[in-house]
């Protein structure tokens, strides 16, 4: 059995109807315990006071806009490569729920940015290209909309995603290129090296985990609405040829 | 895309790829002045800007140097360990604002010292109870984590 099975539209509703419940329990499961512990149950940080609080909304939330817009890039690879419709609706799915995500991002920052660097806004490297960003989602979401043709749609969107990833790679990694600007660098890195003590570490990973199995939740359910409007759609168009 | 095999189609895509990070890299290379938010002490004792430029420095606030006058006048020194440049300011800090920690000011150069209008602190990546913090001050064990030097 391959894995290439699953791009068949019967074979993707059939196994996902069984995922997305679970998906989704798990995700509230962890989004609640992540959240009020981190809210209620952690101290305050050093130098940062109770505004230290916000990391549990602000990482989790900017880290899927990146994550977001790379699995966007995957499926629309898929899609290139492949021509699995399934594949192409997965990326135009996942676009709205990757905007919120950078919008949350974006303004979780400002609220922690005007207290403790003093500014709401800085055009710092990171913040400039995470705002870039935000821009090429709507632009992408406006896309599949703006093009009538679902092939050419799917093909064009594409192209802007693999364009946009740039922007998305520049986000995450722009701290590393240019190291002078005003955003700090990663507090979790797979190095392992100790920026976050464990009374904030433990309720921010249940968090991030609350928040992946979220996006995993909403993409699947709106993937599946996808294939169901483009079914009704084939059947209208059946129905108007009788 | 339509009409084309699937063996062209890979080609494009790894061709528009080898383009995009070629461009990125230029465009980043061509960039790479004028993309750092703001100068180091040592860039601006080399290279001192005229007293018209509105410029950023960043760097550490030197130990022992912040002096608060009259009102809001605040006076202090930015370092970045090869060099220090004095600084006034008039205004509201920035809650993260200390002796040892980043700061990013706007202003101007005028006769060795920078006129801040506007100073934001930076925040280094270190998150830490406030509890542990007084626990290890109180033991006499604490020592302040490194927070960046920003490179000249």
């Amino acid at each position: 059995m391959s894995l290439w099975e699953y791009a068949n539209p019967t074979r993707f509703m059939a196994t996902t109807r069984r995922i997305v419940p679970v998906v989704a329990v798990l995700s509230a499961l962890c989004l609640a315990v992540g959240l009020v512990w981190g809210f209620f149950f952690t101290p305050d940080d050093y130098r940062q006071g109770s505004t230290v609080k916000i990391i549990y909304i602000h990482v989790p939330s900017a880290m899927m806009a990146i994550n977001a817009w790379a699995m966007m890039l995957v499926a629309s690879l898929i899609w290139l490569v492949r021509r699995h419709h399934v594949s192409a609706l997965a990326a135009r799915a996942a676009a709205p729920v990757g905007a919120v995500m950078t919008l949350i991002a974006l303004i979780t920052g400002a609220i922690w940015g005007q207290p403790m660097w003093g500014t709401w806004w800085a055009w710092d490297p990171r913040l400039t290209s995470f705002l870039i960003l935000f821009l090429f989602y709507l632009g992408y979401v406006a896309l599949w909309s703006a093009i009538e043709d679902p092939d050419i749609a799917a093909d064009l969107t594409s192209v802007l995603c693999i364009v946009g990833s740039v922007f998305a790679m520049l986000s995450r990694y722009a701290v590393n290129f240019w190291n002078q600007g005003l955003h700090q660098g990663a507090s979790l890195s797979m190095d392992r090296e100790e920026h976050v003590a464990d009374v904030f570490y433990y309720p921010l990973l249940l968090a991030i985990a609350g928040f992946v199995l979220l996006f995993v939740t909403l993409v699947l359910v709106r993937t599946r609405t996808e294939i169901r409007a483009r079914r009704l759609h084939a059947l209208q168009m059946r129905a108007r040829m009788a | 895309m339509k009409g084309l095999k699937k063996k062209r189609r890979i080609q494009i895509i790894v061709l528009a790829f080898v383009a995009l990070a070629g461009s990125t890299a230029l465009i980043g290379y061509a960039m790479r002045d004028g993309i750092n938010f703001f100068r180091a002490p040592a860039q601006v004792m080399a290279d001192p800007p005229s007293s018209g430029e509105v410029f950023r420095i960043g760097g550490l606030v030197a130990e022992g140097s912040l002096v608060r006058g009259q009102g809001e006048q605040i006076t202090f020194s930015v370092t970045d360990g090869a060099a220090t440049v004095p600084v006034t300011y008039t205004g509201v800090l920035p809650d993260l604002f200390a002796e040892g920690q980043g700061m990013v000011g706007t202003g101007r150069y005028v006769n060795g010292v920078f006129e801040a209008s506007e100073i934001l602190a930076k925040h280094d990546e270190n998150y830490m109870p406030k509890e542990v913090i007084d626990a290890l001050k109180a033991q006499g064990v604490y020592e302040a984590p490194n927070a960046e030097v920003p490179p000249s």
